[in-house]
C-alpha cells in the first residue's frame, strides 16, 4: 500500500503546488475536448435531429455508420489524422500535425458519430405523436423540431456526456497527432502515460485523479439530469 | 489471495509487470508473504525472465535478435521484455518487478548498484548519438567543430528564434545524455521559457516525427536514426564526436524473483556468444555496426 | 367562430408498403359545424383517417376539401383551421398554461392576450388558476381537460377529436363525455370524433360514419345508424341483429304494417302498401313476457311470440336473440328476468315492443333512397329518409 500511498501524497502536494505544471495539462485537456465537443455537437446535432425525426432515402444506412462509427477505435482515427496531417499528407502544407488544432480535429471526429448517434436515439425516442400535436396547433417545422429538442433534453445530455467523456479521457489518438508536447500539447492522458513510463507515479496519479474527477462530474451532471428528468416523467 | 500466489509462483498468469505490483503489494498488505514459505510448487518447464530496457532500445530491433538467440542458448527461460524509459526502468528494478536491467545512464546504474538494489553492473555495449536536424540546418550544426558547440549553436539559434530542438523530455537514457550535453555548452533550457525547446515525453521514434514534422533538431541514437530515416526529412549533422557515444550497462537486480534467469542473461550477453550477436546487429540491412560491444574491455 | 365543412374525395394511403393496411375513403362529408363520430373497431383506420382530415399526414392519391376549396398540407392557413386532441393528452414539458398557450405562441399572439386567453380556456375545462402546474404531473382526467383546452386556445374551426378518454374508468369518463362535448359544441367549430364506442357517438354527434378496413362503410345520422346498421358487419360490430326484409301490407292511423316471413310487424310512419322496407328494433326497446300473461296497459302493438335461440352475457345486461316466426330480434334482459323467465334457447316468449321503437327504410333492393357510393360498399343515407322517430318526410 505504500506505493499508492506514496503517490498520492506526492500528487497531493503537486496538485497544490502545481509545482510540476499540472493545472495547465488539465486546463489544455478541458480545452481541446471542450472545443472538439462543441464542434461536434454543432455539426452532429441537427445530423442527429435529421436522422431521429427524418425520414428519407438511406436513413437507416447513415443510422448504421454512425452506430457503427461509435465504436471507431481512436487509435485509427488518429493515425488516419496523423497520416493526412503529417508532411507528406495531403494537407502536410497545413503544418497541423501536433498542434493543438490537429488534437481537436481528431478528437471531433471521435465524438461525431457518438453525438450523432445519440441525439438520433434520443430525438426518436420522443413519439411521433407529440410532434403531430404539436403540429396539429400550428407549429411550425422549426418549433416542431425545438419542442423535439427540448422533450428529449436528457438523451442529448447523454450525448454531450459521451461525447466528451469519450474524448477526454481518450489516449491513443492525441498522442499520435498532438506529441505530448510539453507546454502546448501535452493533455492528462498523455501526460499520464508518459509520466508512468517514466516511474513518476506521483505525477500521474494527481492527474489520473483530476481526470477520474473530470469524468465522475460530468456523470453526477448526468444522472441529476436524469433523476429531475424521471421526477417530470410524463404519466400517460 | 491464496490461490492468487499460487498462480504466481507458477509464474504463468503475470501479463504486466504492473500486474505483479498491484498483486505483490496487496499481498503485501494481507500479509500472504507467508504463503512463500508453504506449500510445494510443480517445477515450471521455463521460468520467465522479466528484462526492463529501453524504449530505444526495442525501437532499434536489437531484442528481435538478442532474446532468440539467448533463449536457444538456454531454453530454460525466456525473455519477456519491458520497454520503458531508463528512469522508470531503474524503478522496475527497485521495486523487484524486473530480474535483469539493460539500461545506459552509467552514473545512475552505479548508483542504482551502490544502493543494494542489483549485484553488479557490467558493460555490453555502446552505440553513439547522432545529432540531426533539418537539412536546411539553420543552426550551422554542420560547421561545428564538437559537440559543445553545436549544442551553444542550436540554443542561439534557438533564442533568435531561427531553430527548434526537440527533446524526449522522458528521463530516458537519451534525455539524460541530452541534459547532460546542455550542461556541458552552458545552457538550461526549460519548456515554459523556451519557445524553441519542445519536450515530447515520449520514445524516440515518435520524437524523431515530431522533430521532422517540426523541422527541430534532436538527440537519436543511431540505431533508430537508422532504421526510421526514410520516414524522415532529417539529416545528420554531427556524428561520431567523442561526447556522442553511449554505454549500456546489464544489471542483475537483487533478490529479484528470477534471479538466476536474470543472472544468465546477464552472463550470456557478456559472453563472447552475445557479444557476436551484438555486433552482427544491423551489418546486414544497414551496412554499418549499430551496437559495439565492448564487455571484454 | 364558424365551423368549416370538409369533404374527403378519393384519398388513398398506405401506410406501409409491407402492411395490407390501406386508407380508402371515397367520399365523406362533414357540414360546417356539424359533429361527425368516426366509429370503428381498433385498426379500422379511424386515427389515420383523422391525422389526414388535420392536414397531418400526406396522402397518395385524392383530396381533403375545406369548404369546398382543396385544401394544401404546405398552406400555413390551411393547417391553422384545425386542432386535434389525441388518444392520450401528450402535453409538453412545463407548466399547464404554457401547454395552453402553446397553438397561441405559435401563432404569434403577444404574451398579455395569450395568458388572458389561457385563464379563460382553463376555466372553461374547470383547471381555473392551474396554470402554474406542471403539465406532467396530472391525473388522466386533468390532463385531457389540459388537451382540450390547448386545442381551444386556438379557437380551431375544425376541431379533431380522438377518443381522448378511452383511458379513463366509465363514470368519469361519461360525466366528461358529456362535458367535453358541450364544450366543443359552444365553440361552434365543426367536430371530427374518433371513437369505438357507440354510446360516446351518440352523446357527442349527430352524424356517424362507420369504418372498416380502412374504408367507410356506413355514414349517416347517428340515430339511423345505430338503430339500422346498414348490413350485417355494421350490426354484428354495433352488437345488435342485422335489419330484417318484410313488405308493407297495409297503412292505418300514421302506422305501417310490416310483413316479415310469418310474422307481421307495426312501424311508425306511412308508406305505400307493397313497398319493401328494412326494419330493426333497438334490443333496449324489446320487452319480454312469459307466453299467455296478461299485459300490463300497454300502448305496444307489437306483441309477437318468439322462441329463444340463444342468450348471452353482455357485462350487466344479457342479450336473448329471438325468432319470432322468422324475424330475428334481439331483447335486452336484466339477470333478473333471465331467471325468472327461464330464458334459455328453446325456451317460448312473448316480445313487446312499440311501433315507434322500429326503425326503417325503405329497402335497397326496391330501388329507395339509399344511395352507395361509388363500387365500394358504403351506404350513404339520405337526409331525408324515414325514420320511427322523425317520422316520413317528403
Amino acid at each position: 500500500m505504500q506505493i499508492y500511498a506514496d503517490a498520492l501524497r506526492e500528487g497531493w502536494s503537486l496538485l497544490v503546488s502545481d509545482a510540476a505544471g499540472v493545472w495547465q495539462v488539465v486546463v489544455t485537456s478541458l480545452a481541446v475536448s471542450g472545443t472538439a465537443t462543441l464542434i461536434a455537437l454543432a455539426i452532429g446535432l441537427p445530423f442527429g435531429v435529421m436522422l431521429g425525426a427524418g425520414r428519407f432515402i438511406g436513413r437507416r444506412a447513415a443510422l448504421l455508420i454512425f452506430n457503427t462509427g461509435m465504436g471507431l477505435p481512436p487509435v485509427a482515427v488518429g493515425l488516419v489524422v496523423a497520416m493526412t496531417l503529417s508532411r507528406r499528407g495531403p494537407l502536410g502544407d497545413l503544418s497541423l500535425l501536433y498542434s493543438k488544432t490537429a488534437m481537436v480535429l481528431a478528437q471531433l471526429i471521435i465524438a461525431l458519430p457518438i453525438i450523432v448517434a445519440v441525439s438520433a436515439a434520443a430525438v426518436g425516442s420522443v413519439p411521433r405523436e407529440l410532434q403531430l400535436q404539436a403540429r396539429s396547433l400550428g407549429a411550425s417545422r422549426l418549433r416542431v423540431g425545438v419542442l423535439t429538442l427540448a422533450e428529449a433534453r436528457l438523451g442529448l445530455f447523454a450525448a454531450v456526456a459521451g461525447g466528451f467523456g469519450a474524448i477526454i479521457s481518450e489516449v491513443g489518438a492525441v498522442q499520435m497527432v498532438g506529441g505530448n508536447l510539453a507546454g502546448d500539447t501535452r493533455v492528462m492522458t498523455t501526460a499520464i502515460v508518459q509520466y508512468t513510463r517514466m516511474g513518476r507515479y506521483g505525477q500521474a496519479l494527481a492527474l489520473a485523479i483530476v481526470l477520474v474527477g473530470i469524468v465522475l462530474f460530468v456523470n453526477i451532471w448526468l444522472t441529476s439530469a436524469q433523476t429531475s428528468a424521471q421526477r417530470w416523467e410524463r404519466r400517460q | 489471495m491464496r490461490h492468487v500466489l499460487r498462480a504466481l509462483r507458477a509464474r504463468n498468469l503475470i501479463a504486466l509487470a504492473v500486474a505483479i505490483a498491484l498483486v505483490v503489494s496487496l499481498a503485501a498488505c494481507t500479509g500472504g508473504q507467508q504463503a512463500t514459505d508453504t506449500g510445494t510448487q510443480p517445477k515450471a518447464e521455463t521460468s520467465e525472465v522479466i528484462l526492463a530496457s529501453t524504449t530505444s532500445t526495442q525501437d532499434s530491433g536489437l531484442f528481435d535478435v538478442l532474446i532468440p538467440a539467448f533463449e536457444k542458448a538456454d531454453p530454460e527461460y525466456q525473455i519477456k521484455v519491458i520497454a520503458v524509459g531508463t528512469g522508470e526502468a531503474l524503478k522496475l528494478g527497485e521495486s523487484k518487478d524486473a530480474d535483469v536491467l539493460l539500461v545506459h545512464a552509467k552514473a545512475d546504474e552505479e548508483k542504482f548498484v551502490a544502493a543494494g538494489n542489483g549485484t553488479e553492473r557490467k558493460d555490453v555495449m555502446y552505440n553513439d548519438f547522432l545529432i540531426v536536424g533539418p537539412k536546411s540546418d539553420p543552426a550551422g550544426v554542420n560547421g561545428s567543430t564538437d559537440t559543445t558547440a553545436a549544442m551553444k549553436a542550436i540554443a542561439d539559434a534557438g533564442k533568435a528564434g531561427k531553430a527548434t530542438f526537440v527533446s524526449r523530455g522522458d528521463d530516458s537514457g537519451t534525455n539524460k545524455k541530452e541534459l547532460k550535453l546542455w550542461t556541458a555548452a552552458g545552457v538550461e533550457p526549460t519548456t515554459t521559457v523556451d519557445k524553441w525547446y519542445e519536450s515530447t515525453g515520449q520514445g524516440m521514434g515518435e520524437t524523431l516525427k515530431i522533430a521532422s514534422e517540426k523541422d527541430g533538431y534532436t538527440l537519436v541514437d543511431r540505431a533508430t536514426y537508422l532504421s526510421m530515416q526514410d520516414t524522415l526529412d532529417l539529416g545528420i549533422l554531427l556524428e561520431k564526436d567523442k561526447g556522442l557515444l553511449n554505454q549500456y550497462g546489464v544489471i542483475v537486480v537483487t533478490d529479484a524473483k528470477n534471479q538466476p534467469g536474470g543472472q544468465a542473461f546477464a552472463d550470456w550477453i557478456v559472453s563472447p556468444e552475445g557479444q557476436k550477436v551484438i555486433g552482427e546487429f544491423g551489418v546486414e540491412e544497414f551496412k554499418q555496426q549499430l551496437f559495439v560491444p565492448n564487455a571484454n574491455q | 367562430m364558424s365551423g368549416v365543412a370538409i369533404t374527403v374525395a378519393d384519398v388513398r394511403l398506405k401506410l406501409d408498403k409491407k402492411s395490407a393496411f390501406e386508407l380508402a375513403v371515397d367520399r365523406l362529408q362533414v357540414g360546417a359545424g356539424e359533429a361527425l363520430a368516426v366509429l370503428g373497431p381498433s385498426g379500422s383506420g379511424k386515427t389515420t383517417l383523422l391525422e389526414v382530415l388535420g392536414l397531418l399526414r400526406p396522402v397518395q392519391a385524392g383530396r381533403i376539401l375545406y369548404d369546398g376549396q382543396v385544401a394544401d398540407r404546405g398552406s400555413r392557413d390551411d393547417r391553422l383551421l384545425s386542432a386535434a386532441v389525441f388518444q392520450r393528452p401528450w402535453l409538453f414539458k412545463g407548466p399547464v398554461a404554457s401547454n395552453v398557450g402553446y397553438g397561441l405562441s405559435a401563432r404569434g399572439v403577444p404574451r398579455a392576450e395569450r395568458s388572458r386567453i389561457v385563464e379563460s380556456m382553463l376555466e372553461r375545462v374547470g383547471l381555473s388558476g392551474r396554470g402554474g402546474d406542471s403539465a406532467l404531473r396530472l391525473s388522466g382526467g386533468e390532463a385531457q381537460r389540459v388537451s382540450l383546452a390547448r386545442a381551444l386556445a386556438v379557437s380551431p374551426r375544425i376541431l379533431l377529436v380522438d377518443e381522448p378518454l378511452a383511458s379513463l374508468d366509465p363514470m368519469l369518463k361519461r360525466r366528461l363525455t358529456e362535458e367535453f362535448s358541450s364544450i366543443v359544441r359552444d365553440t361552434g367549430a365543426t367536430l371530427v370524433w374518433v371513437t369505438h364506442d357507440q354510446d360516446e357517438a351518440q352523446i357527442v354527434a349527430d352524424h356517424v360514419a362507420v369504418m372498416r378496413d380502412g374504408r367507410v362503410v356506413e355514414c349517416g345520422l347517428t340515430q339511423e345508424v345505430l338503430n339500422l346498421p346498414g348490413d350485417e358487419w355494421v350490426a354484428a360490430f354495433l352488437g345488435l341483429q342485422t335489419p330484417q326484409a318484410g313488405v308493407v301490407i297495409g297503412v292505418s292511423e300514421g302506422l305501417s304494417l310490416v310483413r316479415a316471413s310469418e310474422a307481421e310487424v307495426w312501424v311508425a310512419g306511412e308508406t305505400e302498401v307493397g313497398s319493401s322496407v328494412d326494419f330493426a328494433v333497438r334490443p333496449e326497446d324489446v320487452l319480454l313476457f312469459e307466453p299467455g300473461v296478461d299485459l300490463p296497459l300497454t300502448t305496444a302493438r307489437n306483441r309477437l311470440s318468439a322462441r329463444v335461440v340463444s342468450v348471452e352475457p353482455r357485462g350487466a345486461t344479457y342479450q336473448v336473440v329471438l325468432d319470432a316466426r322468422g324475424v330475428l330480434l334481439a331483447s335486452s334482459v336484466s339477470r333478473a328476468a333471465v331467471r325468472e323467465l327461464s330464458l334459455a334457447p328453446g325456451a317460448q316468449v312473448l316480445a313487446v315492443f312499440k311501433a315507434s321503437a322500429v326503425t326503417w327504410r325503405a329497402s335497397a333492393a326496391a330501388g329507395g333512397t339509399v344511395a352507395a357510393s361509388g363500387e365500394d360498399s358504403t351506404h350513404t343515407r339520405d337526409r331525408h329518409l324515414n325514420t320511427a322517430h322523425g317520422g316520413p318526410a317528403e
